[in-house]
């Protein structure tokens, strides 16, 4: 039986379909409409809000927490001011990357970790010796992510923090309709956009009070299905999807490190001791092996492969999560992971791993796609990620 | 003459105007666009009408802009971002509805609900309708070759084109023919038997064209519906966001974007020509501007008849271009709201008001519409297409407040008597008590209320007795013979005088495609 978010109550209603799926053993809305053209619309138009409890979420405080973190994420913690966020990747000793995730410093010594994978094990076996409460929030805190160019308009109806100050990748400790929250301006969507932590027992009431104070501004609940073509267009990876954590890799080969996966500017180069510090300092002296990139299908090479059998160019409203080998004059060079149409930009995208020196923007490569039953490559151009970043999103 | 000599100037900043300059202007040519008022776009404009709401004055939804555009001109980095719009709905006099929503099944479902028969047929009649739409397709993107001609170039069109029919084998050559010749009410009764179901769809052939729809030849227009589904740019069909203004802007930062110059607020008075060839453009304000070419983007009659001395022209060309027919026929009622209409048949707020609402409730009810028009006289009774882009984009609007555009039929331009501002006004009520039939609480929420008809059109957008498509959809002027034959490839007699404009082939809608093939047929030429 699948658990679900404190949030069920107001988004089981919605869900039309029945398109469900789960994510970290929750049961989650895939849409709330048949299909996720709306709820998309509205991360890049208006405001989503996209329930997003599902992910893991750590307190950590006492005198040793912030070496905690330290030691574990490859960022350097003494720059990270209290009310600053991290986005940041943690690594096995051999530089693979475990999982990735964010850090919020909520004061002088507290912390809220959260990943896409269950950490507290690894937690405890960084903290050994430390001063340092580690506590699995996972349940007891709900999150919201409120994300689109109106997200900030709905805020400042909903609460009286003052949003238009709040930088990217900071937070604040305020209320919205009454219930006491934090609000990072962090997301998922490469968008203006915002997330907000809540006590679960809160949770509906924040829902029914974002619900009221953005239907003005059409605040459109949505799904994964949504915010899975917004990551894409973002450049964001997922775990288990495009990368795997070396914890769980049955093969060295299934490892990535931060470099191979586009994280190399999360890794910091001038601070202490910390897990892969060696490893990833001799990966960055000879270069990666491999590259995260974006690939962009050409068009008309996509559509002729269709008009061969009189059709029209055949495309998903969802964004496909396998893997698509992708080739440069006929030799395979790497790997596709993920990709949809983007609505946005017109263009068919793909996240693709591609081995060095394949991976410089630019470089013309063919992407493995079947058609009519047959096995055919469309061209494709490397793309420097994200294929969208509006100014909104940190203005 | 200025000092500034430009490779082409094109007459008129309407959205073919401006792809065709941003294609002369990617393809390295020196290229001004002139456009008399005060903002580009001609009907694809949005403006603030009423403090604090915009309304797309007249185009106000997007089907068919051509990918290749959107791909060539990289449209969504200047801007275009297409928002769903995703259902219609027709209210009916008994107080029920009928729905046609975006899912297939909620869309079966729904027709089940008033024709099982009609929810079975309903699959087949899409893929009819896709074939018929694959095999038009290679004739929106070609110059059209003309059939009395032995060049080589048209020779080689009209084999290509032979070659295409021939593969659609016999079946669908049958029913291609059947859709050109038919009315749109006899078409769909072949397949269908639910009337609001026929009268919705029918009204589509009707659009923009001074036809009812029991008229023959108005079941190809039924035709462009299906175009934008296959073969738009995929999920491109929708509502600008902040309305359709919006594609006008995205073109023309394209065409800045690649050194095109855009200058609002000048008029053309005429096309300067020396010994057969034009030389550039005098503007109203006595300004003259050197040109090696001119490209005319306003419809036929101002083309030929207007902008430049139409004697020179021959009397072949003159006459074709005055039979060619524009009958305005539609107008346009934008209304600012305090709040949403509540229709009876569907109470409340909801998801029908995201989409659209389409007031004909029968094959009778458009075609009575239509009898008023043929006398002189605009709909009692109109049919109606109403979105409510607020709904779909909150920008366009004030928070809570809503804007609403409602597409009208008929409203003909040679109305008996003439159009006066009483008449205008008139026409406004009819439209609205129209609407206040199926949505009684319209009229105790309009805050302000635009009312425009093809004369108000022609005045403000230039458009030759208001036609949206500058001149109508019909067969007879269509492909080679829009918008007269052996002129329907964008040149005239006038050496460095071409045509881009929805007068020249494809023609009609937010589809660029006039302009593009202008565009690339004059780089071919000078070639």
């Amino acid at each position: 039986m699948l658990k679900t978010t404190p949030f069920h109550s107001r988004t089981a209603p919605l869900v039309r379909a029945q398109t469900w799926r789960r994510w970290s053993g929750y049961q989650m809305a895939s849409a709330y409409d048949p299909h996720p053209d709306r709820e998309y619309a509205a991360i890049r138009n208006a405001a989503a809000l996209i329930d997003v409890s599902p992910l893991h979420k750590y307190m950590l405080t006492g005198a040793d927490a912030g070496r905690l973190l330290d030691r574990m994420i490859t960022r350097d913690m003494a720059r990270c001011a209290v009310g600053q966020v991290y986005y940041t990747p943690w690594c096995d000793a051999a530089g693979k990357v475990i999982d990735d995730g964010t850090v919020s410093r909520l004061a002088e010594a507290a912390y809220r970790l959260t990943s896409a994978d269950s950490s507290l094990r690894w937690l405890y076996m960084n903290a050994v010796g430390m001063k340092v409460q580690i506590d699995d929030v996972s349940e007891r805190v709900g999150a919201l992510a409120l994300q689109g160019p109106l997200s900030l308009a709905i805020l400042n109806e909903a609460s009286p923090a003052d949003f238009a100050r709040l930088k990217y990748f900071r937070l604040v400790e305020t209320t919205v309709g009454g219930v006491p929250v934090t609000v990072s301006r962090t997301g998922y969507t490469g968008d203006l956009g915002y997330e907000i932590w809540v006590e679960a027992p809160r949770a509906e009431a924040l829902w029914d009070s974002l619900i009221q104070a953005g239907t003005h501004y059409g605040i459109t609940p949505a799904g994964v299905w949504a915010m899975d073509i917004a990551r894409i267009e973002a450049g964001l990876i997922m775990l288990d999807v495009d990368y795997f954590s070396a914890h769980h890799a049955l093969i060295e080969s299934h490892k990535s490190s931060p470099y191979e996966i586009n994280l190399g500017w999360a890794v910091s180069s001038t601070k202490g001791p910390f897990n892969g510090r060696r490893a990833l300092a001799a990966e960055r002296a000879r270069g990666a092996a491999w590259g995260f990139v974006g690939l962009e299908v050409e068009w008309d090479s996509f559509e002729r492969l269709f008009r061969a059998h009189h059709l029209p160019p055949q495309l998903s409203g969802i964004a496909w999560r396998a893997s698509a080998p992708v080739y440069r004059a006929g030799r395979q060079v790497g790997y596709a992971t993920s990709g949809c149409w983007s609505p946005l930009l017109k263009k068919s995208l793909a996240l693709a791993h591609l081995r060095a020196p394949h991976f410089e923007p630019g470089t013309r490569v063919e992407l493995e796609i079947t058609v009519e039953h047959q096995r055919k490559t469309a061209d494709a151009v490397v793309r420097k990620l994200p294929f969208f970043e509006p100014e909104r999103k940190k203005a | 003459m200025s000092v500034r000599r430009y490779d082409a100037i094109l007459i008129g900043g309407g959205h073919n105007g401006l792809v065709a300059a941003a294609y002369l202007a990617r393809a390295g040519r020196k290229t001004l666009v002139l456009e008399r008022r005060p903002i580009v776009g001609g009907a694809a404009v949005t403006e603030e009408v009423f403090p604090g709401f915009k309304f797309s004055v007249f185009s106000y939804v997007v089907s068919l802009l051509r990918p290749e555009i959107i791909r060539d001109l990289d449209l969504p980095r200047h801007g275009l971002q297409i928002l769903p719009l995703e259902s219609t709905i027709t209210p009916l006099d008994d107080g029920d509805y009928l729905g046609s929503w975006a899912d297939p099944d909620e869309a079966r479902r729904e027709l089940r609900r008033h024709s099982p028969r009609d929810a079975d047929a309903m699959a087949l009649f899409g893929r009819l309708m896709h074939h018929m739409a694959m095999a038009v397709k290679p004739i929106i993107g070609m110059v059209p070759p003309d059939p009395a001609s032995l060049s080589p170039s048209d020779l080689r069109g009209l084999l290509r084109l032979g070659r295409h029919f021939r593969s659609l084998g016999a079946e669908r050559f049958h029913a291609l023919h059947k859709l050109m010749t038919m009315s749109s009410a006899d078409y769909l009764d072949e397949w269908f038997e639910f009337g609001p179901l026929k009268a919705t769809k029918s009204a589509s052939g009707i659009i923009g064209t001074f036809l009812g729809p029991r008229s023959p030849g108005s079941a190809y227009v039924l035709l462009h519906h299906y175009m934008g589904e296959i073969d738009g740019a995929f999920r491109a069909w929708g509502f600008q966001k902040g309305g359709t203004g919006g594609i006008s802007d995205a073109i023309a930062g394209a065409a800045r974007a690649s050194g095109a110059e855009i200058r609002t607020d000048a008029a053309v008075e005429r096309v300067l020509v020396r010994g057969g060839q034009a030389v550039g453009v005098a503007l109203a304000s006595g300004e003259e501007i050197a040109a090696n070419l001119v490209v005319s983007g306003l419809d036929p009659r101002l083309t030929f008849t207007r902008l430049v001395d139409a004697e020179t022209l021959p009397a072949e060309l003159l006459e074709g271009v005055r039979r060619y027919k524009f009958r305005g026929s539609s107008g346009k009622v934008n209304l600012a709201l305090a709040g949403l209409p509540d229709f009876t048949c569907l109470p409340g707020p909801g998801r029908h008001l995201r989409g659209a609402v389409s007031i004909s409730p029968s094959v009778e009810y458009l075609e009575r519409a239509y009898d008023d028009a043929k006398y002189g006289e605009f709909s009692r009774h109109p049919y109606l297409d109403i979105v409510i882009p607020s709904m779909i984009d909150p920008g366009m609007a004030p928070p809570g407040k809503h804007v609403m555009s409602i597409f009208v039929q008929y409203a003909p331009y040679h109305l008996n008597g003439g159009w006066t501002d009483a008449r205008r006004e008139a026409f406004g009520d009819a439209v609205v008590r129209t609407l206040a039939r199926y949505a009684p609480n319209i009229e105790s929420l309009i805050l302000h209320r635009q009312v425009l008809t093809p004369a108000d059109i022609e005045r403000i957008t230039g458009l030759s007795e208001g036609n949206i498509f500058q001149g109508e959809l019909a067969l007879q002027q269509l492909f080679f013979l829009r918008p007269v034959p052996a002129w329907a490839k964008y040149r005239t007699p006038i050496r460095g005088y071409w045509q881009c404009g929805a007068g020249t082939h494809p023609g009609g809608g937010i589809m660029g495609a006039s302009g593009r093939l202008a565009a690339l047929e004059i780089l071919r030429d000078s070639r």
